[in-house]
Parts: structure tokens; sequence; C-alpha cells
């Protein structure tokens, strides 16, 4: 099985999970990469997203996997995929996956804040202060509605640093999978226990995936 | 992308229908163009994208040398009310520029109930709603589409239309506007020009005088103007433009796959369909041409479905070469073929076993009428016989379901008619108890009626509709002859179809209605989340229009019509002489049996109808 290390960003990030697989099954057929199916009785085609990114979010970090009839290398595919995908779409590599994507733990990203009238005075400190807690009890909508969730154990990392005057960048680790925080959470969290320091509006950008054990995972 | 508009985006339902981005989209460079034109589509993405005519002129203008024809499309109303609060003009995708910085504004108008739209449309841009309040040759306004051959209810707020098919019109259009826009016309002398060219109509070079009991008195040609204007086809349809790398919306839209026109026309004549008539003559595209397009298309796109489509594809001649070419290049690459409106013929059986698409699209019939004696009378050349035999078949074959569509409010229409769809349906049900392989798994009947809308340029353009009342009572009536728990029937609601007549049929004096409507919040009529009734009777109340005198009241035979300047190439007589054979319930065989004289085919100087 194959796997494709690509980016989303752009226009690009307002593309759906679903939406996303069709898209790459056409770039495939654009391509004349055909792609293999499953058996039975629909068959339908091996491509599969791993983490389905929320749309609006960026990531330069995410991975397909998908099964090719016929012999290409995997510099070819890279090659022929990024002709015809969309713009925002970008492969940045192409290899044999090894690696089963359960193992996949955690995930780096960065939340651009931004403050129309300027970063608030103490804003630093007192987010710092925020991800500094033992506890971050957090309002999360689930299936059978709000659930309270502490978030605090499922966040490895988290590092507030200046941008400039109107933006502060926080970046974070996170889980990803088994549990999963998604990291708009961390605005929730923001807007709970630092309601001075919350952002007229952010932007949430997945930068690398890593496995349990922190080392990157492709 | 504009700050703000970031900002609205994840806020709003489908957000990447407002991005543009997409595959196969044209992005120009501003320095190499001269004339910008927004191509609008008055309903949503997902249905503007599904259209071949925007598909068609929007590759046929961004071919022309310093031209960039970019696409815009009505908001939903999340995104109005975001665009309203924060300021935000309608913007065009490929550029996300204002439209109202373009210099020509174009709309393709498939649907009466899409009117509010366009004027929602170009409010929203902050472009005047009237032509004479628009001056300079900068945001000059046309419209084409299939509603405009009768475009009287729109002739205040748009400069011009192109009558027909415009794969051509719309080149020698945009390219006198680069000429104007070179030697700096004025719109005044732009519009003369335009007006020369075959197929346009300047509303505003007509002026409509009324008798005292409202009727047209008469229509004054000006400035020169001809008297009919008449639509334009394309004779040689193997050589015309073909979009074979259409856009590929990167989300889910309503048609989400390659299209291939095999023709066009239609040769049945069925006496209330618009398409049947104004559409013709009847031209056909080769299956070599097809296939290759068919193909490029495919290969251009990646879509995994095909769809054949005409307006009767089984009437297309080469039906059986075509598919011999497409199948097998389908099946190895995945594609899923459809060829719907499919008649109940032998071949078309095969070809349904074929392409093993029956189990899953179902089994439709339109009888449109339930006697023999009604169908006679609308023309629509489907027997009792035919849907019985062919659902006979499709039960024996393990089928249990079956769609049957019907109108209520046919010319002529009796008590007796409406119970005859009752009749139908469980003769139906009968033929599913004498063949179904499996009777446990039940049968399904769906059963929907829709209130006849009298359409312009048909035989029916002078009958009156029936009123909402006496169209509910006929659908209580059938419903209480529905006995059997496998029928489920549907029937419309009369609202939106009485507002579909008058616009259909309307003339000027409808305009403000749709203008006052859209400023009380109409928009998206089409969707019945938004349609409201009541707004629209009040726009009607306020602005002193009587709904009846274009529904219930019908139109005399002697009486000017408001699309009398409009020439489809189907002549006035041949629809008069229809409308009284279908009151003698009076068939008229189909255009291959025998040419029935409509006039159409003298559109055609280079090649003869091919019916």
């Amino acid at each position: 099985m194959l796997r494709a290390l690509f980016e989303k960003t752009g226009t690009a990030v307002w593309i759906s999970h679903l939406d996303l697989m069709r898209l790459f099954q056409r770039a495939f057929a654009r391509a004349n990469l055909p792609l293999k199916h499953t058996q039975g009785f629909n068959p339908r085609p091996s491509v599969s997203i791993a983490l389905p990114l929320s749309v609006g979010m960026e990531s330069v970090c995410e991975l397909l996997d998908f099964e090719v009839e016929g012999n290409f290398t995997p510099e070819e595919i890279t090659k022929r995929l990024n002709e015809t995908l969309i713009d925002g779409v970008r492969v940045r590599e192409v290899y044999e996956g090894s690696r089963k994507i359960r193992d996949l733990a955690l995930l780096e990203c960065e939340v651009f804040l931004e403050y129309d009238a300027g970063v608030p005075e103490n804003a630093l400190e007192t987010l710092a202060a925020l991800f500094g807690r033992e506890s971050i009890v957090v309002t999360k909508k689930s299936k059978n509605g709000p659930v309270e969730q502490d978030i605090r154990p499922m966040l490895r990392e988290a590092l507030v640093r200046p941008e400039n005057e109107q933006l502060l960048a926080l970046s974070a680790i996170i889980c990803c999978q088994n549990p999963t925080l998604n990291p708009a959470l961390l605005l929730s969290a923001i807007e709970k226990y630092a309601p001075e320091a919350k952002p007229d509006f952010a932007k949430i950008k997945r930068l690398e995936i890593y496995d349990k054990d922190g080392t990157v995972f492709r | 992308m504009q700050v703000s508009l970031e900002r609205i985006l994840p806020i709003v339902q489908k957000p990447g229908r407002y991005t543009g981005g997409e595959y196969n989209q044209i992005k120009k460079d501003l320095n190499t163009v001269r004339t910008r034109i927004a191509f609008c589509f008055p309903d949503t993405y997902e249905i503007g994208m599904s259209n071949l005519g925007m598909r068609i002129l929007y590759g046929v203008m961004n071919e022309m040398d310093g031209v960039w024809c970019e696409r815009v499309f009505a908001p939903w109303a999340d995104m109005q009310s975001a665009m309203e609060a924060n300021h935000i003009p309608l913007w065009a995708l490929e550029s996300q520029d204002s439209v109202a910085d373009f210099d020509m504004i174009a709309f393709t108008i498939g649907y009466e109930m899409s009117y509010s739209n366009i004027l929602n449309m170009l409010r929203l841009s902050g472009v005047p709603l009237h032509s004479k309040d628009r001056q300079g040759l900068k945001n000059i306004v046309f419209a084409g589409g299939v509603c405009t051959f009768n475009p009287e209810p729109l002739a205040d707020y748009i400069d011009f239309f192109s009558l027909g098919e415009g794969e051509e019109s719309t080149v020698e259009i945009v390219s006198l506007y680069q000429k104007a826009q070179a030697k700096n016309w004025d719109k005044d002398r732009f519009l003369l020009e335009v007006s020369k060219i075959d197929g346009v109509y300047v509303p505003s070079f007509y002026r409509h005088e009324y008798n005292a009991d409202g009727t047209l008195e008469r229509i004054v040609p000006l400035n020169g103007a001809p008297a009919t204007v008449t639509k334009r086809i394309v004779e040689d349809l193997d050589h015309t433009y073909f979009p074979t790398k259409p856009i590929v919306a990167s989300t889910e839209i309503v048609h989400d796959r390659a299209n291939l026109e095999v023709f066009r026309g239609c040769i049945r004549g069925c006496r209330f369909c618009q398409a049947g008539f104004s559409c013709r003559p009847v031209r056909r595209k080769s299956p070599e041409v097809l296939e290759a397009q068919a193909e490029a298309t495919l290969a251009s796109t990646g879509f995994g479905d095909l769809t054949i489509s005409s307006l009767s594809t089984s009437d297309y001649r080469a039906l059986p070469e075509l598919m011999e070419g497409l199948i097998p290049y389908c099946t190895a690459h995945r594609v899923n073929l459809a060829v719907p409106s499919l008649r109940a013929d032998n071949f078309s059986r095969e070809l349904m076993e074929k392409l093993k698409t029956l189990r899953r699209s179902g089994l439709t019939f339109a009888p449109e009428a339930g006697s023999q004696r009604l169908r006679d009378v609308i023309n629509k050349n489907l027997t009792e016989e035919e849907i019985l035999s062919t659902c006979a078949l499709a039960f024996s074959g393990g089928w249990n379901g079956v769609k049957l569509y019907f109108m209520l409010g046919l010319p002529t229409e009796t008590d007796e008619d409406v119970l005859g769809i009752a009749d139908l349906v469980y003769k139906v049900i009968q033929a599913w108890k004498e063949n179904a392989v499996n009777k446990k798994r039940g049968l399904r009947v769906h059963v929907a009626t829709a209130y006849f809308v009298p359409k312009p340029h048909t035989p029916f353009q002078w009958e009156p509709q029936i009123t909402p009342e006496e169209y509910l009572r006929r659908c209580k009536l059938l419903k209480s002859h529905f006995y059997a728990k496998c029928i489920e029937y549907d029937y419309h609601s009369p609202d939106l179809s009485r507002l579909e007549a008058v616009f259909a049929r309307g003339d000027r004096r409808v305009g403000p209605v749709i203008e006052e409507a859209m400023n009380r919040g109409a928009k998206l009529d089409g969707w019945d989340e938004f349609f409201d009734y009541p707004t629209w009777l009040d726009a009607f109340r306020a602005c002193g229009v009587d709904i009846n005198y274009y529904t219930t009241r019908g139109f005399g035979e002697d009486e000017i019509l408001p699309w009398d300047p409009i020439d489809v190439g189907v002549r006035k007589d041949f629809l008069l002489r229809e409308r009284h054979r279908a009151y003698e319930s009076k068939v008229t065989p189909d255009c291959r049996q025998g040419c029935a004289g409509c006039g159409a085919n003298c559109l055609l100087k280079e090649v003869k109808c091919d019916a």
C-alpha cells in the first residue's frame, strides 16, 4: 500500500473530508493512475485519508493511503498527481506506507489568534497560566449533546509566542487519536478561562504528526 | 480573498462553493483582458454548476481573446445575511472581484421562479436594478435561456436578451461589445448596434400599449427594431464548441458528472411542453464526435459518471452505435454510464439490461394524464398497454417499485380523467400481482401530480389555468380513490405553480411585482425552505396586479400575446391548429412519421431537420 503525504492550504481548506476523497479519486483518474478497487458487490476505489481535517483548517501533514494498478514509481505518482490536483492540495511525497495509521498518536499544530485592536496586555501571561493549569474542563459537542471534558491530559505541550502586534501563535502538541483532542477546543478553553484574551478570529494549522514516542510519523 | 470573507466562511454552510479554485476553472492575466464578463446563474452553486448551458457558454466566452468570463451564483441565505452584515458585495468566483467591477453581466435563465434571484443578485452586487438607471457601457446586463422566450417580466431590468442557442451569437455580442469599448460608444449606441445581431431582443426598443380591458393593444417597435426577433440555433452541432474541459466542482453538486448532449430539438410534440416546441428543429450530433467528446471530457475531468442527455434519448437514431462505442470505454475506465429518459421500446429494454442501471434507477413513467382520451388531447403518445407491458416485464425481473407522474388541470380535463389515474394505478398493481417474482418484498407505487402551467410557444399557450381550489379538489378526489397501502401519493402545492404561470406568460406589468417581492425578502423561491407565498401575494397586492389575469383568465386567440415579437421557429398558426386538434382529441403523429409542418425547419439553411 502506498501513502502520500500532502498539504491542504489556501482555498482548498474549505473542502470537506468526503469531498476531498472524491477530489483525489478524480485526480488519480485524470493522472491516468488507475486506483485499485475493493472487492465485493459494490467496488469502491481504495483510498483513505487519516485523521479527517475540519473544514477551514490548514495542514501540511495529511496522509492518504491508496493502491494503484500497475507499476509506477513514487516519484512518478507524485509528479502526475501534482499536475492534476487543484491549487492548495499538493503532494509532498509518496512512499510505501509501512506504519499502521493506528500508531499515529500526536499532532503538532499552531493556533493563530488574531486581535483586531491589538494583542491585549498580559494576554501572553494569561494564556501561559491557562495552559499551565492542572485541569482544563471545556464543553464539547457530542452526538448525545454537550459533555464536559478535561482536555489537559491530552495536551502535551502548549507555548504561546507573539507574532506581531495583532497576532499571537499558540503551538501545541496534542493527542490526535485515542483519545482525540480537536484543536478548536483550545479556543473554547481560552474563551472559558481567559475571556480577556479571547481573539477576534483564529486559524488553525496542522504542522506535524508523531507516534506515541514523539517520533515523526510517516 | 477579502479578509472579511475569510472570517465569514467558517460560519456558513458549504463554504467551498464561494471560493472558486476548482479544477479546470479559467484564470486570466488581467493585463491581457479587455472585457470582463460576470456570468451569473440565478440559483445556488450546486444547481448552476450542473447546468450544461453554463458550461458551454463559459467555455465559448473564455475562448475569446481579451475576454475573461467568470462565474457568479446566488448565495445561500446564511451567506447573504453575512454579506449584508459585513457590507460585502456579490463577487465572481475566479478572481473574487465584485460583480459591479465587470463590464458585462450575463444571466442564464431556465426557471421562472428564479426571477427574484436575478434582481436579488443585482441588488447584492450594488448594481442598479433598472436598465434605465445603469448608464454608460459598464455593467451591461444581458440574459438568455429558455425563459427568455418570454422576456417581458424582466424587460425593465435586462438591457438585452440573447434568444436561443448561444454558441455563435454570444461571440458576436461580445465582439461587438469589444468594438464598443474600443470606440468609446455610449450605451444607447451599443444597444442600437447589438439589436442588429440576429437573435438579440432589446426590450426598450418595443413600446407596449394596452386596451382599456388591460389586454395588449399593440407592441410598437422603435429605433428600427424588427417586428419579430427570431431565436438563434446552431445548425451543425458536430462542429460547434463543446466544453470537453468543464470545471470539476470540488464540493458535491447536483449533477456531478460528465454530460453528453446527443441531439437538440424533439420529435414528439407533447402539447404542454415548452422545450418540445421551442427547441426545434431537430439536429443531431454524430456518434463519432460524441464518443470523442465523451472520452476527452472524462480524461480531462476524472468524472466517474457520464450521462447522455437530450429531450428524449430513445429518439436519437444513432443510439445503438453510440452505445457500442461508449459501453466498452466506460467499462474499462470504471465510468458509470447513465441513459435517462428512455422510452419503453425493445432496444431500450436490452440497453437497460446491458447497463444494469434499471435496478438502481428504478422505473419511472410520465403518462401526464390518466385517460387515453386526455393523453390524446395533450398528444402524449404513451399508451396504457406500453406502461403495463413494461411494468409487467420489470416486475417479473424483480423490480418492486414504480413512479408515475401526472398533471392535473390539463385542458378539457374532467373528473373521469382524474379517476383514470386511479384506474391506471390499480392496473399497475394488478400487473405486479400477476408478474411479481417475490411478493413478500411488497410493491411501492409512487404517484405524483403537478398543477398544469400553460407555457408560451406551446399549443396550450392560450389556455386558462384552473383555480388552485379546483386543483386541490381534484387532488382530493383522486386521493379518495387510492385505497391500496402500497400507493404513495404526493401532490404539489398549487402556490408555486400559480406564480410560475404568471411569470411564464407575464408581461411588463409583472416586473414591478418581482422587484417588490424581492425587496420584501423573496429569494431562492425554487427552494421549499425559502418560498414564501404570502410575501408574493402582498407584492401583487401592493403593485395592483391581478394574478388571475395571467392564470385563470386565459388568453384570447386573437389577443396580442406579450411574447408575440419572439419567434422560436414554430409558427403561431401551427400552434393554433394543434390547439384545435387537441379539442378534437386528435393526436399529431411524431415528426418521424410525417412532418406536421411546424415551421421550425425554416430556421435551417445548410442542413435539413433531422426529425
